[in-house]
């Protein structure tokens, strides 16, 4: 971790609505190295699409930031559109979460992959579509010199999504954005792309920074684990101390909620209530109208993003180790 | 969308999406594609539409060998005044001899290629403005969306009038006063397309891998446009035609001796007893302007997935 790709430093981002500004993201600090997978998770409407599409400089019309993000000594925020579109692809590339529409459907796959690598690398149009193929036999879409001629409409789900990842690869990015990469697709399917991920990592040095609300994905996968709730960051900290000993009750949440093979028939333990949506995010600890742990203060005092562990911060001042129901007996939902 | 490109073919342009996608296919077809081709003969078996496009054509033809088909010289006065019609001149002559079925023959010449010029050039300025408008959003949106507000709030013809008499009574600034009052639903109707297509996957997608937005909105955003676009002016030149022919109607555009029909129906209302100065003219309007919706009406059925599947079944 010494050499670190991308710094994230107090990035907040504010949407603009016609009710008022809002914060999406809140004060979010996260690095990763080269070769690093850093998982970031939280429900829908946590904040972490809007965390990735600001690394690119993409978002919505009267959105303001404040933070820093520097990618390779770069800082992004203040990067013109030109200067970004070199990066965009090239140096950072970000694959969506739907697959079926995030290919062209009337632009051949041929065109969809090459036509970035043309204009990044420069390379010629036979070298493009060599380069393709390879691509396309990489990601294991079979037969891919007829694929390419074809078009998206006429692959299967799983297929577009890992075409998806090629064109996001075409160009050897420094960084992968993968926004759930795994979502909408069969399990099968899922190993292999995760698969894909950890082999280009091992081969390429890739750094990966993988969003999802699954944390199953995010324990096969991520070297470290960032955990978002209502647009901040809840608790951070290397894989396996995260899935072994959540800290923050909503980490724990998480992971209540997720079926595990030795847990057998133990009943699945879902978080009350639902995420707060933007603009009514709750004072203080966002969490703490669902949070089985909260406190009188939670509800006033905003909770400092403080380490506990080396490379392991929390906010929340209640740590669930030190509360008796923690345990796991069910006392907590 | 590319889909829908192919229903195009009636207009005579089958080949732009059928020809790639069967060249690359070699007869193995998915389903949509399917779906499309056998839709794209959909506009054939609806009789209007066979009629509009008979009846378009026809008059393109006329226009074409006007000097062969025509009997005589459209300016010449060489003949009797106002004589009903008859075996020598079938549409009769008008007020100063010359004989009504050459001109409008001849002013088929003037109405069509005009028609369509203008059609087209409301269509470019609408259609550009209305992209930028929706794509960049902000002022960009703003100014663009109040200056067509500010055409719309005003009667087509009666603003047309205005910009045609301002600029003085000319065929061309008849023609300049028409995109005047017409950009403004090409811009709306583009605007509204733009914005739906700037918002999804593909769109997003493409500029995360550094397209530029001029890029992502000639290439990935135009094929969403283009087929609604087409509609709207194959429906629009027979309005255009319409107002056109009411300028000249009016005298604001084309200036005697022209052969234009809206002219000559003016000349007909003075000599209202002569039924046939007036009529034959008025008809040749009436019918380009119903073919025109025809077609366009047949083209927009066969393209909206609802009534596209109705007709389908």
């Amino acid at each position: 971790m010494s050499t670190q790709l991308l710094t994230v430093e107090h990035l907040s981002v504010a949407l603009s609505t016609s009710r008022g500004s809002f914060k999406a993201v809140d004060d979010v600090s996260l690095t990763v190295g080269t070769g690093e997978i850093v998982g970031i998770a939280g429900e829908s409407g946590s904040g972490k699409t809007m965390t990735a599409l600001t690394l690119l400089g993409l978002l919505p019309h009267g959105a303001r930031t404040a933070g820093s993000v520097r990618f390779d000594g770069t800082e992004l925020l203040t990067s013109t559109q030109r200067a970004l579109r070199k990066i965009r692809g090239r140096q950072i590339a970000m694959v969506s979460q739907d697959p079926a529409t995030s290919l062209h459907p009337i632009l051949t796959v041929e065109r969809q992959l090459t036509e970035h690598m043309r204009h990044h690398l420069g390379v010629s149009k036979s070298e493009a579509r060599t380069r393709a193929i390879d691509l396309l036999a990489t990601v294991r879409i079979p037969d891919p010199e007829q694929a390419l001629s074809t078009y998206p409409g006429q692959f299967s789900g799983g297929m577009r999504q890992r075409i998806a990842i090629a064109v996001a690869l075409a160009c050897e990015p420094r960084l992968l954005l993968a926004d759930e990469p795994t979502t909408a697709l069969d399990v099968t399917v899922q190993a292999g792309i995760l698969r894909l991920l950890q082999r280009l990592r091992e081969e390429r040095g890739l750094a990966v920074v993988i969003i999802t609300h699954d944390l199953g994905v995010m324990s096969a996968l991520a070297d470290r684990v960032c955990v978002m709730y209502g647009g901040r960051m809840a608790e951070v900290g290397p894989r396996s101390e995260i899935l072994a000993q959540p800290r923050h009750p909503y980490t724990r949440g998480l992971l209540d909620a997720l079926p595990h093979p030795e847990a057998g028939a133990a009943e699945l333990r879902p978080i009350a209530g639902s995420p707060p949506s933007l603009g009514k995010v709750p004072s203080g600890c966002p969490f703490h109208p669902r949070c089985p742990s909260a406190q009188p203060r939670c509800s006033t005092d905003r909770p400092e993003l403080l380490p506990i562990a080396p490379g392991h911060l929390l906010a929340c001042p209640v740590d669930p180790l030190k509360v008796p129901s923690a345990a796991g007996s069910g006392g907590g939902a | 969308m590319g889909v829908d490109l192919a229903l195009e073919g009636p207009a005579g342009a089958s080949g732009l999406l059928a020809g790639d996608a069967a060249g690359d296919q070699r007869g193995n077809l998915p389903g949509d594609l399917q779906a499309a081709k056998k839709r794209s003969s959909l506009p054939w078996r609806q009789p209007l539409a066979i009629v509009g496009m008979v009846v378009v054509l026809a008059w393109i033809v006329v226009a074409i060998f006007a000097p062969l088909i025509a009997p005589s010289d459209p300016l010449a006065q060489d003949f009797v005044q106002l004589k009903a019609p008859s075996a020598e001149h079938w549409l009769g002559t008008d007020e100063l001899g010359r004989d009504v079925l050459s001109r409008i023959i001849y002013g088929a010449r003037v109405s069509l290629p005009l028609a369509v010029l203008l059609v087209l050039g409301a269509m470019i300025f609408g259609t550009i403005l209305g992209s930028l408008a929706g794509f960049f959003g902000g002022w960009v949106d703003a100014v663009g969306m109040r200056l067509a507000d500010i055409v719309f709030a005003f009667p087509g013809i009666i603003l047309a009038m205005a910009v045609a008499a301002a600029l003085g009574p000319e065929l061309l600034n008849a023609v300049l006063a028409v995109i005047v009052v017409s950009w403004p639903a090409y811009a709306r109707l583009v605007r509204g397309l733009v914005l739906s297509a700037r918002g999804s996957q593909y769109v997003i997608a493409s500029r995360l891998l550094g397209a530029s937005p001029l890029r992502a909105l000639v290439v990935d955003i135009r094929p969403n446009v283009l087929g609604p676009i087409l509609v709207m002016a194959s429906l629009d030149v027979g309005n255009a035609v319409l107002l056109l022919s009411g300028l000249s109607f009016l005298g604001l555009g084309a200036q005697p001796p022209t052969a234009e029909w809206g002219a000559m129906v003016a000349a007909g209302a003075q000599n209202f007893d002569k039924w046939w100065i007036g009529l034959f003219p008025g008809l040749a309007i009436l019918t380009v302007v119903l073919a025109f919706n025809f077609i366009g009406d047949s083209l927009r059925d066969a393209l909206d997935p609802r009534t596209a599947k109705a007709l389908r079944d």
